[in-house]
């Protein structure tokens, strides 16, 4: 279980350099799949609100980006008087890498022979898979939080601490639902989670965890990669109306361009990652034709649905408040993925142990809602009662408005 | 050059942790060299990521992956977040020393530290095998290994880092409380009593909402 067949002989040259083609591979057909995303996005987006759209470079638009990177490669690269210079040049590598590294362990495929190798269609399948997905998003913060505290301003500062308190936030029901996706597997390594994801109930209906963990860790998992993605609605990082441009204000020419296509490869791999955690990765029927290329194709599939729905949720929803957001995160998010997480635990010992804990969850849960308001309505109550007997002195400071 | 890449490939982990341990070290030399704290803090994330590729030489990936995620994902970022918001972010002077004997003290304390890595290394009396000794054996069991260990013979000491945890959050949380008013309820609740007698009533409950928004105003550095 875990152990890349490609390692567990000698290793040769022909090893590493299958190693090195599939380092290259992944890494141009993420940047070549970027583009294609941000034209996908545009042209969407233009859609639901009834507009054209890039429709000038190449067939509809198609190599608009390619004109946009080129444009962006060729203008006059800032740099702040009062920023950082290094961390300053430094932090726009450190958001790209991470959201590159992820992908690399994202299974795209079943296994191929090459040359009397057996390889995984995989960058990498390391033993701790699903763990380095999260670490790797928790480096992920550094590239936000220096680029905001580098550029020595007050818009990209403030929007690089929401940013980083949202990405942390996050993190932890991240972990937690991954947790959940663990526990039914018993293995790290992504390949296994895949497989155990393999087979049918009667027949028809994907063993899928989206459906063997109930739907809750899912649309946990969902809600918190949006807001890890910083994308709408929970884009709070770049609330142009608020904060100019958020963490990246101050950024001009190709490194603001790295940022952005950080952002979208993020997005892509995060899908990548939902895919591979809920909805069984590359697996699917082999119809016909050769049959390396049946996994490629659910898999590309599968994730392209929830590239749609990350384009759907930025037309549809309107950005949250960050009070809401914080509220939402560690108030119903964590508490949630937690309980579920136990419920899990307990359903793998026995189902009667299992449904009991379930019952003992809804009342636990609200008879703490109950205290909650309780508590809230009695503190607020004393509250007005002590300002309105309180002295004139604090009268008068409230006239400012 | 076909040789020497033979060669190379033949060692690779020799290759591999002299990468590793050149880039703890210079991250390490980078901690108590830079100026600036938030270069400090960076070298040190760059230490972290040096062990844990060492880590990962030694087939504990488990614990590389926890090592980036709870130290350089977390505490460095915690660290960060206090050097910028506390606005220590510029260079110190490092001229006068704060504490009497500082440096003597520093050479001491670094000295005793080395010979106690080196004496640990070697002896076995501290935990009953050699320090290091070489891999952990199959890499895919490791969190299988770990849980039995942290779940039967050192289930205490870990109970007890679980309750410490606890006090801590909860500690933290009663330390940054402040007291939070429901602004529109009581802005309501005492509206009935302001147009029964005057208008100064209504001005004195307004007076939490200013104060508290000032407070966050902290944040504007």
């Amino acid at each position: 279980m875990g152990q890349d067949p490609l390692f567990l002989g000698h290793i040769s040259i022909g090893v590493v350099l299958i190693v090195i083609v599939k380092v290259l591979v992944a890494f141009v057909a993420l940047m070549v799949s970027v583009m294609l995303m941000i034209w996908f996005e545009r042209k969407l987006i233009s859609d639901m609100q009834n507009r054209i759209g890039p429709n000038r470079a190449g067939p509809f638009g198609i190599l608009q980006t390619l004109a946009d990177g080129i444009k962006l490669f060729f203008k006059e690269d800032l740099i702040p008087d009062r920023s950082e210079r290094f961390v300053f040049k430094l932090a726009p590598y450190l958001t790209l890498v991470p959201a590159f590294l992820i992908f690399t362990v994202v299974p795209i495929g079943g296994v191929v022979h090459i040359f009397g190798h057996t390889v995984e269609l995989q960058v990498a399948d390391p033993p701790m898979g699903i763990l380095f997905v999260l670490a790797m998003s928790s480096v992920a913060v550094y590239g936000t939080m220096l680029a905001g505290w580098s550029s020595g301003s007050k818009y990209p500062l403030i929007g690089s601490v929401r940013a980083s308190a949202q990405m942390i936030s996050y993190e932890a029901a991240m972990g937690l639902t991954v947790a959940t996706v663990v526990l039914v597997t018993g293995s790290l390594g992504t390949r296994d989670i895949v497989a155990a994801q393999a087979g049918s109930y009667f027949g028809f209906i994907p063993k899928w965890n989206l459906i063997r963990l109930g739907v809750v860790p899912f649309i946990i998992f969902l809600i918190a990669v949006t807001a890890e993605l910083n994308r709408p609605p929970f884009d709070l990082t770049e609330a142009e109306q608020e904060l100019v441009g958020g963490f990246h204000t101050e950024y001009s020419s190709i490194r603001f361009a790295l940022f952005f296509l950080a952002e979208f490869m993020n997005t892509i791999t995060m899908s990548a990652v939902i895919v591979t955690l809920f909805l069984g990765g590359p697996n699917g029927p082999i119809l016909f034709g050769p049959s390396f290329i049946w996994p490629i194709i659910w898999f590309l599939l599968k994730t392209g649905v929830f590239l749609f729905a990350y384009v759907w949720f930025r037309a549809a929803l309107p950005r949250l408040r960050y009070d809401q957001l914080m509220d939402l995160g560690w108030k119903v998010l964590i508490p949630i993925s937690l309980a579920w997480l136990l419920l899990v635990g307990a359903m793998q010992i026995s189902k009667v142990y299992g449904f009991v804990l379930f019952a003992v969850f809804i009342v636990a849960g609200g008879a703490l809602l109950r205290a909650v308001a309780v508590g809230k309505e009695s503190n607020e109550v004393d509250i007005v009662t002590t300002f309105r007997q309180e002295s004139p002195r604090r009268g008068s400071l409230g006239g400012d408005q | 050059m076909g040789s020497l890449l033979l060669g190379v490939i033949a060692k690779p982990d020799l290759i591999v942790f002299l990468a590793a341990a050149l880039v703890v070290v210079a991250g390490g030399i980078g901690v108590i060299s830079y100026r600036n704290p938030v270069h400090s803090a960076l070298s040190l994330v760059m230490t972290m990521f040096g062990i844990a590729t060492l880590f990962i030489e030694q087939n504990a990936q488990f614990l590389a992956a926890v090592q980036i995620i709870v130290y350089a994902g977390a505490i460095v970022v915690l660290f960060l977040f206090v050097i910028m918001l506390l606005g220590v972010d510029r260079a110190e002077v490092f001229s006068r020393e704060r504490i009497r004997a500082q440096r003597p003290l520093a050479a001491v304390a670094g000295v005793v530290t080395l010979g106690e890595i080196l004496i640990l290394g070697h002896a076995t009396w501290a935990t009953g095998a050699k320090a290091a000794t070489g891999p952990v054996g199959n890499s895919s069991d490791n969190v299988f290994k770990i849980a039995q260990v942290v779940f039967s013979t050192y289930l205490l000491p870990f109970e007890a880092t679980a309750i410490l945890l606890v006090i801590a959050v909860l500690s933290a949380v009663y330390l940054s409380k402040r007291v939070v008013v429901n602004v529109d309820e009581a802005l309501e609740a005492p509206l009935e009593v302001a147009s029964s007698s005057d208008e100064e009533s209504f001005d004195e409950v307004t007076t939490p909402k200013t104060s508290s928004e000032n407070d966050d105003e902290v944040y504007e550095v």
